[in-house]
């Protein structure tokens, strides 16, 4: 199990059909820069846009394609919502209208319950708003301000971990299992994860406790996972044991 | 004056009582409200005597104000959250509790028998607060809810000893799959409407077979995706008084004897009028509802999936009383044409979509309104859901239905044009302002410009609700509506090119409504600023989620969601990080 950051490497996973993002682990220090380009200090912070939002002054090697919001074009005036939402696997095919938070204006119970009710008689291959948006706020120590992810939009902690890179482009969950479980009960190898300065994800379950990311079946994180928050590896060492306390509690 | 010479006669020379009694027949929420300023005594009168009250925004107001004013309420209404919050547009946490109303109405001596809640947070303890500070409550309805859970239920279930309705519609309930039903006391035989269709978890059935038994008065029963075929049909014959049934799971073998048995109890049922549910359905079990469609004035189908085109027609060519339709768009242009060769009699229509990807699959088009306007001319209130629209379909509609007082239209694509001559759609939309004068309710989609505003402005007089996205080149537009729309109530606008020019020109105007939402638009932070400063009794707020803002700001920031809303009572203490109330 790899401790920290790898970039872009492993898994053939394109979340985005977009260019990943090589780069060595010694030129992914994150600066607090504010968006906009070089002194960002003095711009407006216009959220309107993923290509401008996304512009952490990164001391990144390679160009970052800024691919993160498939929808590029902009269709006469159409603004993109905040949220950012992985298009569906096959990157040939136009992202959906559909895609931007809130439209097209049905209530999120309807939409919940259309989508309980397709996933019971269709296999559905899509993954776009065919099935309720689980949107968690993601925050990042140090990054000035918070983003959002559509948890339904991945089928797992890789796509997920390949999504939140994309969104700070300096970590990652770490290799997961072939099941996405963590070898937790070695405590060894947590305490080697948890003792790096990097960077860790971990979320808040519906008992409003704080877990590391990782650690239960994807399904179940799915449903218990409130927010997300990457914060420090130092920082989340307190987390372990519970987290571990937690686990077995549910074996 | 009113209260000067006693020897003309007047309305005031009688004793108040007589007064009370005549206010008795004026029930409007709007009236009473007219009432109540034409003079002290008056006002006095009308506040004592005052047992309904209706508050659209519960931070316009207080709870302690409300009490003072009517002791002898009984039935309250309250809504919170804006309405773009039913679209994820609003954070969760951000507001509309509950739990203070109940609080202070449980302090006081007021004997509240009837709660209604839309768009608000319910915790679980105000559930139980409410049920054990009124003797007398007996209804409560919960609409587009969040914060509850089955517990809170068995709360309501459990101590409400006179509760005549248990109403809850597309809450978000997390269902601890206990046996709250079971909590309804062996003495409870009062209930008259029991909806739990929204609830996701298994429920106890013996529990609802029993309950239903000793229900006598029981006429609104919808049940939820749980609630199997054969309790169904058990449950029907303890209550052949239905008048109104949900079913929840509608699935079954067409040869067995529990479809037999359905049909017998069903037929039985000769008061059914409105149907709905059918959680789970499929195409040959609709068969069975046929012997009572002949009388239905409500279907629902919106939550039936998996019935496509035929076996919708060959359902509603039984339903010939219809008044109201909610259904997917699988019933496809041909069946709207159905729908308006037999429902002459239809009033509300509702078309949802059935594939949110917008892949174009069995959706409807401009072709079907056209079919529905012309068969059914009593048709007033339309919430229509479509692939595309044309403005010679529209213009057709307003001149076949002058008489809709809601119009609701989405085009699933933003900003598509009329497809037949690629025009913004503002002919088509000026049509319907222009032909429907008593349209209090529009929502718009499609490409549209400045111009469809002028028409708006100009025609929709009674206008009062107003749902705009995607929409206008400039500030023009906003303006045309806040001038022209007199009787405009609320606001809501996204993804629009207004500004602070539009915002700021008449900051009086937002005194007369009800609350303005602005998202993605124009307007700056110091556009907000400077309302807020000239408008003290307006609470605006500034909704963002970017953890870490410093407050000063810059002033040319435009702001992500705006919402603000006239108050009597100041900013609201229970705002949380995210919101700015400037």
């Amino acid at each position: 199990m790899e401790v920290g950051l790898k970039m872009g490497k492993g898994g053939g996973d394109h979340v985005c059909g977009c260019e990943k993002v090589k780069m060595g682990f010694e030129e992914t220090e994150l600066r607090l820069g504010l968006p906009g380009g070089g002194g960002g200090e003095g711009e407006a912070i216009r959220k309107r846009f993923f290509s401008e939002t996304v512009d952490l002054k990164l001391n990144l090697s390679s160009k970052e394609s800024s691919g993160i919001n498939p929808n590029e074009e902009k269709v006469k005036g159409l603004r993109q919502e905040k949220s950012l939402l992985p298009c569906a696997n096959d990157p040939a095919k136009p992202p959906a209208k559909a895609q931007v938070v809130g439209w097209p204006p049905v209530r999120s119970f309807r939409k919940n319950m259309l989508a309980t009710q397709k996933s019971g008689s269709e296999e559905s291959t899509e993954k776009a708003s065919g099935n309720s948006a689980a949107l968690v706020k993601v925050s990042m120590d140090g990054a000035p301000y918070l983003r959002k992810v559509d948890l339904r939009m991945c089928n797992s902690y890789q796509e997920l971990s390949d999504a939140l890179a994309k969104m700070f482009s300096s970590f990652t969950i770490g290799n997961c299992g072939s099941q996405g479980m963590r070898d937790f009960m070695n405590e060894s190898k947590l305490m080697d994860l948890l003792n790096g300065s990097d960077y860790v994800p971990t979320y808040e379950d519906r008992d409003g406790d704080w877990m590391l990311v990782g650690d239960v079946p994807w399904e179940m994180f799915v449903e218990s996972c409130k927010r997300l928050r990457i914060m420090k590896g130092t920082e989340a060492i307190g987390l372990a044991p519970r987290a571990m306390e937690k686990c077995k509690n549910r074996s | 004056m009113f209260w000067g010479n006693r020897k003309t006669l007047k309305m005031n020379y009688f004793p108040d009582e007589v007064l009370e009694h005549v206010f008795d027949f004026i029930s409007s929420h709007k009236d009473r409200n007219s009432v109540s300023l034409v003079c002290k005594s008056w006002y006095k009168i009308e506040r004592y005597s005052r047992q309904r009250v209706f508050i659209g925004n519960c931070y316009s107001i207080s709870p302690e104000r409300l009490i003072a004013r009517f002791p002898g309420l009984k039935s309250l209404t309250l809504k919170g959250m804006p309405h773009f919050a039913d679209f994820n547009l609003v954070p969760h946490d951000w507001g509309g509790f509950v739990y203070p109303w109940i609080k202070a109405l449980a302090k006081s001596r007021i004997g509240l028998e009837e709660l209604r809640l839309k768009r608000m947070v319910v915790s679980d303890e105000s559930l139980e607060l409410l049920s054990k500070s009124f003797l007398n409550f007996k209804s409560l309805v919960l609409v587009s809810c969040e914060g509850f859970t089955t517990d809170g239920l068995a709360a309501i279930a459990a101590n409400c000893r006179f509760l005549r309705e248990l109403d809850l519609q597309e809450n978000e309930v997390d269902d601890h799959r206990g046996h709250w039903l079971s909590s309804f006391p062996e003495s409870c035989t009062s209930l008259v409407s029991l909806n739990f269709a929204c609830l996701k978890g298994e429920i106890n059935l013996g529990a609802i077979e029993r309950l239903v038994a000793r229900s006598p008065n029981l006429k609104s029963l919808r049940l939820n995706r749980a609630v199997p075929f054969d309790t169904l049909q058990k449950l029907l014959m303890q209550a052949p008084q239905l008048v109104d049934l949900g079913t929840g799971n509608f699935v079954h073998d067409p040869s067995s004897e529990a479809y037999n048995k359905l049909k017998s109890a069903i037929q039985r049922c000769k008061s059914i009028r409105s149907l709905s549910g059918f959680l789970e359905v499929a195409p040959h079990c609709m068969s069975a509802i046929y012997p009572i469609c002949a009388n239905l004035t409500f279907l629902n189908l919106s939550y039936a999936p998996g019935l496509h085109g035929n076996d919708l027609t060959k359902l509603i060519q039984h339903c010939r009383k219809l008044q109201r339709l909610w259904i997917l768009d699988c019933i496809g242009d041909k069946g709207l044409g159905v729908v308006a060769s037999t429902c002459k009699e239809l009033q509300e229509l509702r078309v949802f979509p059935s594939d949110l990807i917008g892949a174009g699959n069995a959706a409807v088009t401009e072709e079907g309104l056209v079919h529905i306007s012309a068969g059914c001319p009593k048709l007033n209130s339309l919430l229509y859901f479509c692939q595309q629209m044309t403005n010679a379909a529209l213009i057709t509609v307003a001149k076949n239905c002058p008489n809709f007082i809601r119009f609701r239209l989405c085009i699933l694509d933003p900003q598509k044009p009329d497809p037949v001559t690629n025009q913004a759609l503002d002919e088509g939309f000026g049509a319907i302002v222009q032909s429907c004068k008593g349209l209090k309710r529009l929502s718009l989609s499609g490409l549209l410009t400045d111009q469809v505003f002028l028409y708006i402005g100009m025609y929709a007089e009674q206008l009062e609700m107003l749902s705009i996205a995607f929409a206008g080149d400039s500030d023009k537009g906003m303006l045309y509506v806040l001038n022209g729309c007199k009787k405009l109530r609320k606001l809501e606008i996204r993804d629009c090119p207004f500004g602070n020019e539009a915002l700021l020109e008449d900051v009086g105007k937002y005194e007369t409504m009800r609350s303005l939402w602005m998202s993605s638009c124009e307007v700056t932070l110091g556009g907000c600023k400077t309302l807020a400063e000239k408008m003290p009794s307006l609470s605006v707020e500034i909704i963002n989620e970017i953890e870490q803002m410093e407050f000063s700001l810059d002033d040319m920031q435009k702001v992500e969601k705006m919402y603000l809303y006239r108050t009597l009572v100041g900013h609201r203490k229970d705002a949380p990080e995210f919101v700015w109330i400037l």
